[in-house]
């Protein structure tokens, strides 16, 4: 049953349930310093994921107040330079720092280590620093927004963000190129980890897809930010020391700067897509009890996702004037790159395929995450055809695209592993039935919000529209009450979750029964991670499917109940 | 070094860290391994450096593609002299790290060491002095992109932005250089022996090398350019 | 057709020969989109249901064999079929992307917060368009201050208006009617109020329409103006001492220029010849051309640029529509037969939100 390891007389028993051993990291000190200045990849996981808590609740703030906007085709309820500045504040908040640190490090932090059978991150005291990076790029932003806000949109294009704004843009980009080393810094940190830290036996096709998906995830956050921190660089030297790069006054093209920012940006996209692929191929083996099928295919589609994704950004251009030959050959490659997506998802469906399926909340997160994400990349296909990007460009139907991958797939992601994984790392059991209750509300509100902005988008609404014409209010009309109950269906977690820390019932080691060395630890696990020196001896996912020996479907245990 | 020989017993123990400590190998045989860890780092930090350039030297290919005329008359503005001396200084502070870098591996090699550091810092605030010089004289010709820029063809401004950038980005990298190589010769006064074996004088050293090999891209492309011929 | 699959309410209006293409390719990848998804899902829940957790159904190891072979099985089929889209998108994009020769040019100049445009006689809207039907109408973009992107959903159309650049794009207009015309990048406050409409008539109707507006300069006639005011006369007429090309005729004519290579004279060579006069020196000459960088304004160069295409000769609009000559309009400075121009044609800037159905023009 615990074939991913085994050293049975170190490692904990996962059948246990460790009640007031003194080793969790949670109780090594509970001073705020012992927080602060904490080296543990556990402790700084959560410091992340109390951080970009904070930064959702501000862009669904945002979010909120643009959705109540247009629920009618006037401006009713804010100004024009208000709307602008908060759906600049929503976009740039949520990319960059809710979506591009969520997964990878909150519980890429958290697990990777533990997946892999280390002790630690190979430098600690650098991702310590990469949270404070982190944190300074996010308040730097904040100051920005409360010094009177930033209205260039996430994308700050010029010459508009350089010549033409008057609001703190300076500010802003700063965060942004302050948080894009604390990105770089996580990128290293990981990639130095799954190359020299792997436990004996970990082989490379041993890896957790999730470790995987963390590696390729790294690969991008190296390869791709410093292009992203030089194009912002130049933002700001051309906003404060006036010096002309962009500027087509004297010279300059801004078009380049749409490149280079595409560059990074359209990799970014898979920085926020490659880590809840992991998430849910861990998910997924779990509650069907199978093996991943295909687990090469798996992590061949992984890699390739992250190389081509480098050679796709121009298809964010198709109508700015770019050759049409440049365009197509964007189009193909935008086009190819969804061919190892949909072999995921084939994978994951068949993974399904003769299981010993439940449908515990993560679960449920799962199968919202595979029909939203099949939607969002089949609707790709879409903007990856030139004639039809030209026509849908900039319009709502890209907005629900997207929305589609990074909210709906990353976000349902997010939350399934947040379900998964949350009794190993708080060592607390959560009220199931209102977390299969929230599954079920998100997927619906989220459809509710995006299903509509398709068909808006498709009938010609353009994008950061404050006032629009009063043919689209129907389709506004639904997508702002779908956002409601999406914010009812995003705070509910946020409570119960709250609640189960002090009111949960102990976890047990191993409450679903998993594979997988973060399962061989106590929940929560020691600062030392094991107790012993784990031995990887097979493969991944060992799950066993046909003659379920009793006890081995996932078991949740009632207030310090043992079974 | 007067305590040479205890301190190299215990080398290993020294200088490893956590989580490395724990792996479970032998004492030398999980720094040997650390050491790894930390080169590895810095050649992943150092390509992510090589696209930040990257996209920095793209830019100029890009915008001189389509100005030759005007970047060619731009870059005989430059000074030379001062360009090849920062030149020159930059090459030989690259040469005295890279002893560094050989010599704190080796046993009685601890003062060679400390030289060779001492000398690419000097070498490297230098560079910095001559760059500020140059600066100087450059504002003095103005030579600074705005309304008052000396030179009328509209898109040598663009080289000046270029210029001013690169350089200053440059700068930067090579005070955090300096910075790094500083500390490390501190680590050594407070508690000698420090350089002997640690992994920090390769993670800084590569990472000086690697702000030596921009400068010699740079230094073509802001000075060279429209003084062939 | 296809596109009746759409119900109406979830079509938006079609109004132009791409448009129709477009609606082709979308409705074909909403037909294979839908068969995708249908899998999937119908996959996912049949699986759910029948191998949920303590069901009867047969459950063990799948040969390996098998996998590998359905692996590279929808491998191959996902290759195949996208790169098929692939193909058709293509050909469409290629297909439709130059203009016919005898188009309708129209020069449109996006600011913060207006579309103006620019008729070849002359005929000055502003957040306005009117076009004949059936007839391919090219328009040359650019921009006064930040980028903004020029879209009619109804065409199907849109391209970035890119200051100091120029792009360009056609259409050909199908339908009569009015259609809205909206800013597509994000380009400040009132980004949502750069709207505007797209007036199709009728040709003769829009004959009509062009003897009533109000008398005016064409492009040509005021780049004829600053061919000589700025000077350029002085080395390129006939009869000049400083040795100059003549630029009589050479409108879409290949010249050889220095070092073997050929170019042929369309807007983007013009333009670069007035900004960048060394860049692309005409063999046989000297590159003794000062720049005009910073000295034309885009309006400026796009008139030189009408005068150096159409020279001082009135672009043959009416008779390029196949129209009678009783519905000729007259000659610029003579006044229109009939009456005064009709002002209130000319309606100011749409309303933010009004509908863009209906009130088509007479």
């Amino acid at each position: 049953m615990s074939g991913a390891s085994s050293d049975a007389s170190t490692l904990a028993n996962p059948r246990e349930l460790d009640l007031g051993l003194p080793v969790s990291y949670l109780a090594e000190g509970r001073s705020v310093a012992s927080w602060l200045f904490t080296t543990d990849h556990k402790r700084i996981a959560i410091l992340y994921a109390l951080s970009i808590t904070f930064f959702f609740f501000i862009g669904g703030a945002a979010a909120t107040l643009v959705r109540l906007e247009l629920f009618t085709p006037e401006g009713n309820i804010v100004g024009a330079d208000t709307y602008n500045k908060l759906f600049s504040l929503h976009g740039i908040v949520m990319v960059w720092f809710f979506l591009i640190p969520s997964i990878p490090t909150t519980m890429g932090n958290f697990l990777l280590p533990l997946m892999i059978g280390a002790r630690d991150l190979a430098f600690p005291k650098l991702n310590l620093i990469s949270w404070y990076l982190n944190m300074a790029g996010g308040l730097l932003t904040l100051a920005a927004v409360l010094a009177g806000g930033i209205d260039t949109g996430w994308t700050f294009y010029v010459p508009y963000s350089t010549v033409f704004s008057n609001t703190f843009v300076t500010l802003a980009v700063l965060g942004v190129f302050v948080s894009g080393f604390s990105t770089i810094a996580t990128g290293v940190n990981f990639i130095a980890t799954v190359h020299y830290l792997r436990a004996p036996g970990m082989t490379w096709f041993r890896l957790p897809l999730f470790v995987w998906a963390m590696y390729t995830t790294s690969l991008i956050f190296v390869l791709a930010t410093p292009v992203l921190a030089l194009t912002l660089v130049l933002v700001i030297a051309e906003r404060t020391f006036n010096l002309p790069i962009f500027d087509p006054a004297r010279g300059g093209d801004p078009i380049l700067f749409q490149h280079l920012f595409w560059f990074y940006s359209h990799p970014a996209v898979y920085i926020m897509i490659l880590p809840a692929m992991g998430v849910i191929s861990e998910v997924i083996t779990c509650y069907a009890r199978r093996r991943i099928f295909g687990y090469s295919f798996m992590v061949y589609a992984l890699v390739a996702i992250a190389v081509i994704g480098f050679f796709t950004w121009g298809h964010h251009m198709f109508t700015s004037g770019m050759s049409p030959f440049a365009a197509l050959v964007f189009s193909f490659l935008s086009f190819i790159v969804a061919v190892p997506s949909a072999i995921k998802v084939f994978n994951w469906t068949a993974t399904l395929y003769r299981g010993q399926i439940g449908f515990e909340s993560p679960m449920l997160y799962a199968l919202g995450f595979l029909g939203l994400f099949t939607m969002g990349g089949l609707t790709g296909l879409f903007l990856a055809s030139v004639p039809i990007d030209v026509h849908v460009q900039d319009t709502y139907f890209v907005v629900a695209h997207f929305h589609y991958i990074m909210v709906g797939a990353s976000v349902s992601a997010y939350f399934a592993g947040l379900h998964f994984w949350w009794p190993k790392v708080t060592g607390r059991m959560y009220p199931e039935s209102w977390a299969r209750f929230a599954a079920l509300l998100m997927f619906f509100g989220f459809n509710l919000t995006f299903f509509p902005q398709f068909i808006a988008g498709y009938l010609g609404m353009p994008r950061r529209y404050y006032t629009y014409p009063p043919e689209f209010q129907v389709w506004n009309v639904l997508s702002s009450s779908g956002a409601a109950v999406l914010a009812v269906a995003y705070l509910m977690p946020l409570g119960y979750l709250t609640w189960s820390l002090f009111f949960g019932g102990r976890a047990l080691n191993d409450p679903w029964n998993a594979t997988g060395l973060e399962w061989r630890t106590t929940s929560p696990p020691p600062r030392q991670n094991f107790f012993g020196n784990p031995q990887v001896l097979a493969p991944p996912y060992d799950y066993h499917p046909e003659a379920t020996p009793p006890g081995d479907e996932p078991r949740i245990a009632e207030k310090g109940a043992l079974t | 070094m007067s305590a040479g020989g205890d301190l190299i017993e215990k080398t290993a123990e020294r200088h490893l860290r956590e989580p490395w400590d724990e792996l479970g190998l032998a004492g030398d045989r999980a720094f040997a391994y650390q050491r790894a860890g930390a080169t590895f780092g810095i050649w992943i930090f150092i390509a992510s450096e090589v696209l930040f350039f990257g996209a920095l030297f793209l830019l100029y290919t890009a915008m001189r593609l389509e100005h030759a005329a005007d970047f060619a008359i731009a870059a005989r503005e430059t000074n030379i002299v001062y360009g090849t001396l920062n030149t020159a200084l930059l090459l030989t502070s690259g040469l005295c790290a890279a002893i560094a870098s050989q010599a704190s591996e080796q046993k009685g090699l601890q003062r060679l060491t400390l030289w060779c550091l001492g000398a690419t810092v000097l070498l490297g605030l230098a560079f910095m002095a001559v760059k500020g010089v140059e600066y100087r004289e450059d504002i003095e010709k103005h030579l600074l992109p705005g309304a008052s820029f000396a030179l009328k063809e509209p898109t040598t401004q663009l080289f000046f932005g270029f210029y001013w950038l690169a350089t200053s980005i440059h700068a930067i990298h090579l005070s955090i250089g300096i910075a790094l190589v500083v500390r490390l010769i501190w680590k050594e006064w407070r508690e000698p022996g420090f350089l002997f074996e640690s992994p920090q004088v390769e993670v800084a050293m590569l990472y000086w090398g690697f702000v030596d090999m921009i400068w010699i891209v740079l230094y073509p492309m802001l000075y060279l350019d429209g003084r062939a011929g | 057709m296809l596109d009746a699959l759409i119900p109406a309410f979830l079509r938006p209006e079609s109004a132009s020969v791409q448009a129709a293409k477009v609606d082709a390719i979308f409705i074909g990848l909403l037909l294979i989109s839908s068969a995708i998804v249908l899998l999937v899902v119908g996959l996912v829940v049949t699986f759910a249901i029948r191998y949920r957790r303590g069901s009867s159904a047969k459950r063990g190891e799948m040969p390996t064999i098998v996998s590998r072979e359905f692996e590279v099985g929808w491998t191959a089929a996902t290759l195949f079929i996208f790169v098929f889209i692939f193909w058709w998108a293509a050909s469409v994009e290629i297909g439709a992307f130059s203009p016919p020769k005898d188009a309708i040019e129209i020069h449109v100049v996006g600011k913060q917060w207006m579309w103006k445009t620019q008729g070849p006689s002359g005929t000055r809207e502003i957040n306005e368009l009117h076009v004949p039907v059936g007839a391919p109408v090219r328009l040359l973009l650019t921009s006064q201050d930040v980028i903004h992107s020029f879209y009619v959903p109804a065409f199907r159309l849109k391209r970035d208006a890119l200051p100091y650049q120029q792009t360009e794009t056609w259409f050909q207009a199908t339908k009569t009617g009015t259609y809205h015309l909206l800013c597509t990048e994000y380009c400040g406050t009132d980004h949502s109020r750069m709207v505007g409409r797209i007036i199709v008539m009728e040709p003769q109707d829009y004959a009509q329409w062009l003897t009533r507006q109000p008398e005016r300069d064409g492009l040509a006639e005021l780049g004829a103006r600053l061919f000589s005011e700025r000077g350029c006369s002085g080395c390129h007429n006939a009869g000049s001492k400083v040795h100059a090309p003549s630029l009589a005729g050479i409108w879409n004519q290949s010249v050889p220029l220095e070092g073997g290579r050929t170019a042929t004279v369309d807007e983007a060579y013009v333009r670069d010849s007035i900004l960048q006069p060394e860049r692309d020196v005409v063999a046989g000459y000297e590159p003794i051309m000062p720049s005009y960088e910073g000295k034309l304004s885009d309006g400026e160069i796009q008139a030189l640029t009408a005068y150096i295409r159409h020279g001082t000769d009135r672009f043959d609009l009416i008779g390029s529509l196949n129209l009678a000559p009783a519905q000729n309009i007259c000659a610029p400075g003579q006044t229109p037969p009939e009456s005064a121009p009709n002002q209130s044609l000319r309606s100011p800037a749409m309303v933010p939100g009004a509908p863009a159905s209906g009130d088509t023009p007479p």
